[in-house]
């Protein structure tokens, strides 16, 4: 609570009645770089900053992300009253930790994790699927050197085993942990990691395969299976006894729903850990994802911290330390309050949702569908002809009715490409899907009158090159390279990095 | 939203929920529940097994924030479905966030030009910015070797033994050798000198903490920067300092404007601040902020193109809530530099009042300094009958969480109990708690002047006692000395217990 001074100025005492609006303070450049000198009041503050974020985009228009934009307003009660503990204080707020340790389980469970009945699972709650893949990979790592240590050999030079697809947080474990990332090129309609390339990517330095069940870009689920019996044949081989992670951020909590037979967890043996976003499916505002080992074998001890809380040893293994408990208490909502069949109504929902969007596109006939109908819940889909117009002004123009698509370009050996691409999330209905459905064909429309941006630029030059050949020094085909040029850098630009 | 059957049972709609079955159901703990239950049973359920959770604003425990004016929970509350990293899609959270980057480095006083913006970045917390950080220097000094054709495997770090825990973190995480300088009775903190005899070719950088965690103290950085510039003009090694500002970079620059420990320095590359510490925000904001440029290997930088205009990042979590940053911003810009001094200043005399209560009692010795972060740790003088612990824990009865610590090596000895100041102790809380430990202290004497008495009097009963039958010994017969030696055998269980349950523990912050 700040003191404040005692007000004697009459200006200041003006101050107290005036409403914010008619203050100085919406007159006032709003400080940027600077701390400000002087305390404002509450209210001007909250009037500052709320007006300008009144110019972000609105959270549930935007179809990029696969991450939660609304929960229940029960919910969000509880969100509010825990905002001010510190999930790290275990001693301090015990059954806080205890709802984690509930979720933790809850998820093995879920994963086919092979425990015991009253056998506690090993996991943890991280801040995201960022985190739990760094942990894993972590883990893997250890694992991988303490193993050659033993035989004598070299373990300077790890490998991990990936597609082209991965998302980019495999990036960044590669590079902060210095393990050297083998992608699994993509191919044009193949755009996810073929098992088959896979395998033969491993050698001896590999710590692991990951495998994605429900890929960034199209939603697809790879052939995790697959590539569980590829690797068995080649473990007995070589005897390196590789592991597989299964980085199911988005589909971890879809395939338990929709698709329970699919084999992809712990019931196929080489999968050792696997990590989901609690705060894509898991219908929680973003901020929690978990990672699960299968045993406490996968998981090296010297990387896990003991604290002693309340006389029983609580294990951590996170980056994070200090963060905020509500998503933590969220999630525990979402699952005693959803339990198994909310779950799969969610999930079922957005599929029939998915269904109805990507039978609208189709019927404009001007659109290939890319993304699979099994897999996660989004409608990924290319312009049959881009030869006037691409996705990406589509993209800028869909913006114009309040719709957030982005566009993106496949990553290698695809990167000619590029997709619009639509996440159905539990808060997106049916009558959002007409509607977008009803305006991307007004813009598809709207583009057919607007001459293309390349054979309108190359034609205007042309016609000033030929009238003064003095002032204009580049010709047709250096505007055109130009063009091209700068359209491939912009599509190139585009960080595929957005979930 | 989910498709809910239509419901034929009256329970749903009708009745209340503690009217309901689902409170008698007992809750799923291992796996997940086949059937959903109304939001409002589903809310009432986990509300109530929370209120048996510690409440935080007594949590003395630590120092992060735990409480916010309304306005900026509304805000908190508007954004906390925006998701930080689509930067795209909340281009003004985006600046928000470059904003507070911004004033933070200016306020550690960085060698910016007048409109240039500052090298740093939002995370999660100090842990997240601090394994930045070091992953910046590790970078740094291996490229540095590389290129002299040095070895390069065997990176270090110099510190104190004092540190959070987040730097073992990083140092077992990402493979650098830990170097830790010991403490020693009655000196709590890293010894500059000793710290830079510690530096060798293999040092990454050395870090400083303004603001130890066990009692406050502020290192003294403008020292060893001294002593590390002389050593490196004689060994060329060029090793920087990171100051570890986690909870003193927001109360130096308040009340001690004076102090240089930040980028005046000229060897100090980088800092990192916790937000949620004395920033003034809720738990999930810490700050990591770079001297320039070339301090910060562009080869760790991810960058996003947005809006057309490079957006740099380096992050650990990539998707993760806005609202602590919008959070941030507010407390930057409703408080300002004024109001943050006017916070500190409170919080420095309400941690004067304390410490002068608890040294009237004339029964603990104070080990904290005056000048450092708001908090007063304190130790008893003399430890014949009870220890911290046991007070630690009467305390708990009383509502308030006050932990006891031992001291890392070498003064492992030591124990410790610690309160933290932060902006929501009002002198009220500091007198009711001045008032509260002298009843925890009367009660715990007399406690152990019963024990004295019941040792000395069954002294008496059981010589009485001797019953046999047929040679074996049937009821206990101990001697005064036995069930004396007895007691304090529980009494000496129960502290090492809490002792082993603190050692471990000393990551709390």
């Amino acid at each position: 609570m700040v003191i404040s001074s005692t007000v004697t100025h009459p200006d200041e005492q003006r101050q107290s009645i005036t409403c914010t609006f008619a203050s100085r303070y919406m007159r006032d450049p709003v400080p940027k770089f600077k701390l400000p000198e002087s305390s404002i009041p509450k209210d001007a503050a909250y009037q500052i900053i709320n007006d300008e974020l009144m110019l972000d985009g609105k959270p549930r228009l935007n179809l990029a992300s696969f991450v939660t934009t609304w929960m229940e307003p029960e919910c969000d009660k509880l969100i509010m009253d825990s905002l001010n503990k510190n999930y790290v204080d275990m001693d301090e707020y015990p059954v806080t930790t205890e709802l984690q340790n509930r979720c933790v389980n809850i998820i093995a469970h879920l994963f086919h994790a092979p425990i015991g009945e009253e056998e506690t699972a090993v996991g943890v709650g991280t801040v995201g699927s960022s985190e739990a893949i760094m942990l894993a990979g972590l883990a893997f790592k250890r694992k991988w050197q303490t193993k050659r240590k033993a035989e004598g050999k070299p373990y300077d030079k790890p490998n991990i085993v990936t597609g082209a697809n991965v998302q980019v947080c495999w990036e960044k474990f590669a590079r902060y942990f210095e393990v050297e990332l083998k992608e699994v090129k993509l191919t044009e309609d193949y755009y996810v990691m073929d098992p088959l390339k896979a395998v033969e990517m491993v050698d001896e330095n590999t710590i692991c395969v990951a495998a994605i069940l429900g890929s960034t870009l199209t939603g697809e689920f790879e052939d995790v299976k697959l590539l569980n019996e590829l690797l068995t044949i080649k473990n007995k081989e070589t005897g390196w006894d590789t592991p597989i992670h299964v980085d199911a951020a988005s589909g971890g909590f879809v395939a338990p729903f929709l698709y329970p037979d699919l084999e992809w967890d712990f019931r196929l043996p080489w999968v050792k850990s696997i990590n989901v976003s609690g705060h894509k499916y898991g219908l929680v505002y973003p901020g929690i994802g978990w990672v699960v080992w299968r045993n406490k074998d996968d998981l090296p001890d010297d990387l896990v911290f003991h604290i002693n809380y309340l006389g029983s040893d609580q294990p951590t293994f996170t980056l994070n330390f200090s963060k905020g408990s509500s998503q933590i208490i969220a999630q525990y909502y979402q699952f005693i309050r959803l339990g198994f069949e909310g779950y799969k109504n969610v999930m079922e929902n957005c599929l029939e949702n998915t269904r109805v969007l990507k039978e609208g596109i189709e019927k404009t006939g001007r659109f290939k569908i890319v993304s699979k109908d099994i897999g996660v819940p989004l409608v990924a889909f290319s312009l049959k002809d881009s030869s006037q117009h691409t996705v990406f002004e589509i993209a800028d123009h869909l913006r114009k009715y309040g719709w957030i698509v982005p566009a993106y370009t496949m990553p290698a050996d695809a990167q000619h490409i590029a997709v619009l691409r639509v996440v159905i999330r539990e808060d997106f209905s049916c009558s959002l899907a007409e509607r977008l459905v009803s305006d991307i064909v007004k813009v598809v429309n709207h583009l057919d009158t607007l001459p293309s941006a390349l054979s309108s630029k190359s034609a205007h030059v042309a016609v000033i090159a030929s009238e003064t050949s003095k002032e204009v020094k580049k010709d047709i085909t250096e505007t055109q390279a130009e063009i091209a040029r700068y359209w491939k850098k912009l599509v190139d630009g585009k960080r595929v990095g957005a979930c | 939203m989910v498709l809910s059957k239509t419901s034929s049972e009256s329970d749903v709609s009708v009745h209340s929920t503690f009217a309901s079955r689902y409170v008698r159901t007992s809750l799923p703990r291992f796996k997940m529940p086949e059937e959903s239950i109304p939001k409002e049973a589903a809310y009432q359920i986990i509300n109530d097994e929370l209120m048996l959770d510690g409440n935080p604003r007594l949590n003395l425990a630590s120092f992060v924030t735990t409480w916010m004016e309304p306005e900026c929970d509304k805000l908190i509350m508007a954004s906390i479905n925006k998701n930080y990293v689509d930067m795209d899609e909340y281009p003004v959270t985006t600046e928000l966030q470059n904003r507070c980057v911004n004033m933070i480095a200016h306020l550690f006083n960085a060698p910016l030009e007048e409109n240039e913006a500052a090298v740093g970045v939002g995370t999660v917390g100090s842990s997240e910015a601090i394994m930045l950080a070091g992953l910046a220097f590790k970078r740094k000094w291996q490229n540095k070797r590389k290129q002299e054709g040095k070895p390069f495997d065997k990176p270090n770090i110099v510190t104190g033994a004092n540190v959070q825990v987040c730097w073992e973190k990083f140092a077992r995480y990402f493979e650098v050798e830990l170097k830790e300088v010991k403490l020693s009775e009655g000196y709590y903190v890293m010894d500059p000198k000793k710290a830079v005899d510690l530096v060798d070719e293999n040092t990454i950088c050395v870090a400083a903490i303004l603001g130890s965690t066990l009692n406050g103290e502020f290192e003294d950085v403008k020292t060893l920067n001294d002593l590390l510039v002389e050593k490196n003009k004689e060994t060329g090694w060029d090793t920087p300092i990171h100051v570890d500002a986690a909870s003193g970079g927001f109360i130096a620059p308040f009340i001690y404007p004076e102090l240089v420990w930040d980028f005046r320095l000229p060897l100090v590359k980088s800092i990192n601040v916790s937000g949620h510490k004395y920033g003034l925000v809720y738990a999930g904001i810490g700050w990591a902020v770079w001297r320039s440029k070339e301090d910060l290997p562009e080869e760790l930088i991810f960058h996003i193109n947005y809006l057309g205009a490079d957006q740099p990042t380096f992050t650990l979590n990539f998707s993760k809530g806005s609202s602590q940053v919008i959070a941030q911003y507010y407390q930057l810009i409703r408080l300002g530099y004024e109001g943050y001094k006017n916070v500190m200043e409170n919080c420095r005399d309400n941690m004067i009042v304390l410490k002068e209560g608890l040294e009237k009692m004339g029964r603990f010795n104070i080990v904290s300094k005056e000048d450092g972060v708001p908090l007063v740790a304190f130790t008893l003088k003399d430890h014949t009958n009870f220890d911290e612990f046991q007070i630690s824990d009467l305390l708990r009865r009383f509502g308030w969480i006050v932990p006891a610590y031992s001291m890392p090596p070498d003064a492992q000895h030591i124990t410790v109990l610690r309160v933290v100041i932060r902006e929501d102790f009002s002198r009220t809380l500091a007198e009711r708690l001045v008032a509260d430990v002298e009843k925890v202290l009367h009660e715990l004497d007399t406690l152990a002047a019963r024990i004295r008495l019941i040792s000395s009097t069954s002294n008496v009963t059981i010589s009485e006692e001797v019953v046999k039958n047929n040679g074996q010994v049937v009821a206990t017969k101990k001697s005064a000395l036995e069930t004396q030696r007895e007691i304090t055998a529980v009494w000496k269980k129960f502290v090492l217990e809490r002792k082993k349950l603190n050692d471990k523990m000393n990551g709390v912050c």
